[in-house]
């Protein structure tokens, strides 16, 4: 692997990953199809999405081969979004049981 | 000023890879970051869109877990009915597979760039923007059908009426980003043929319009799975 600006890969990476996430798409739509519930349900989701999210950031969008600093100045901002996700689940939770409380 | 990709000013050479290499591109009084200001100035506006679809995604949550009204079933909400038969999300099926589709004919075109083979890319690039068309135009399908039963942004006829304002914001403001990415590459893919590119030494302007049409497909991923399948 060169880390150059001019990076060069054979045009079959990118139809494999291109094939791969078909398939993993496939996969999701198939998790609603046969209506799997709950945990396994909500596993599945997740995860198929994460793939998909790093086949897409790292080979289309060429993150492998950038240069790490390129790399955590862009990949590691975002994790502050799951404090404020859990920050709003937590009011989520609360907010649902003061509806529920007062409310019905 | 032909210098090589990472050297110093003065010639020193850089670690080029791992921990070292950050160390050396952050700890210098240098350039940062070691490619062209237009990559990196499009992966910081990339930043700083997910955290404006983070956002929107992380309020959508928020209403869904809040409401004590009955989320609609996406499922049903979202199925096609083809010769009697009713097919569960098939409509935003065929949205993903095109959406998809479009960033596999954008890597191809950023690879034939690569290599400055003009006619290839800009054809690719051109490929990839009818794809984003046809999906934005499923989109407005979509967005027909459920106006006509009666979804609004603070009502519908399915269950919490917080479904509307989420779905519309969310698929919205990524269809505006769908249609804005088709008129870019366009633009672009036009130049490219008219050899607008031809006085630099690459086509570089193409993977920096691959990578905002690549981060287009990657949000519809997370919109996919957390408005449509949860």
């Amino acid at each position: 692997m060169t880390t150059g600006s001019a990076q060069q890969h054979d045009i079959g990476l990118y139809l494999r990953v291109w094939a791969l996430l078909f398939i993993l798409s496939t996969l999701s739509y198939l998790v609603d199809y046969f209506h799997l519930q709950s945990y396994l349900r909500w596993a599945l989701i997740i995860g198929l999405m994460l793939i998909k999210a790093t086949l897409i950031v790292a080979v289309f969008m060429h993150m492998a081969w950038e240069r790490l600093a390129l790399i955590c100045a862009i990949l590691i901002p975002p994790l502050s979004l799951a404090v404020l996700m859990a920050l709003m689940a937590i009011e989520a939770h609360y907010t649902f049981q003061a509806r529920t409380f007062f409310f019905n | 000023m032909n210098a090589p990709d990472y050297a110093s000013p003065d010639n020193v050479p850089i670690p080029a890879i791992g921990w070292r290499g950050l160390l050396a591109d952050w700890g210098s009084d240098g350039q940062a970051f070691r490619v062209s200001w237009g990559k990196a100035m499009m992966w910081i506006f990339l930043l700083s869109d997910t955290f404006v679809f983070s956002c929107f995604l992380i309020g959508y949550m928020t209403v869904r877990m809040t409401t004590t009204m009955a989320w609609p079933e996406p499922s049903e909400v979202f199925s096609l009915t083809i010769g009697g038969v009713q097919l569960p999300l098939l409509l935003i099926a065929i949205m993903t597979f095109a959406l998809i589709s479009s960033s596999g004919t954008m890597a191809m075109a950023v690879n034939f760039a690569y290599r400055r083979a003009r006619i290839p890319a800009a054809a690719l690039m051109f490929t990839t923007a009818a794809l984003g068309t046809a999906f934005v135009g499923m989109q407005a399908f979509e967005w027909s059908k459920l106006i006509a039963e009666g979804v609004r942004p603070w009502t519908n006829p399915m269950g919490a009426p917080q479904f509307g304002s989420a779905f519309f914001m969310i698929t919205g403001f990524h269809g505006l980003h769908v249609s804005a990415g088709v008129v870019y590459l366009l633009t672009v893919a036009v130049r490219l043929l008219r050899g607008h590119y031809e006085s630099r030494s690459n086509y570089q302007i193409v993977e920096i319009a691959g990578l905002y049409w690549h981060f287009v497909d990657l949000v519809w991923v997370f919109i996919f799975a957390l408005f449509y399948l949860w």
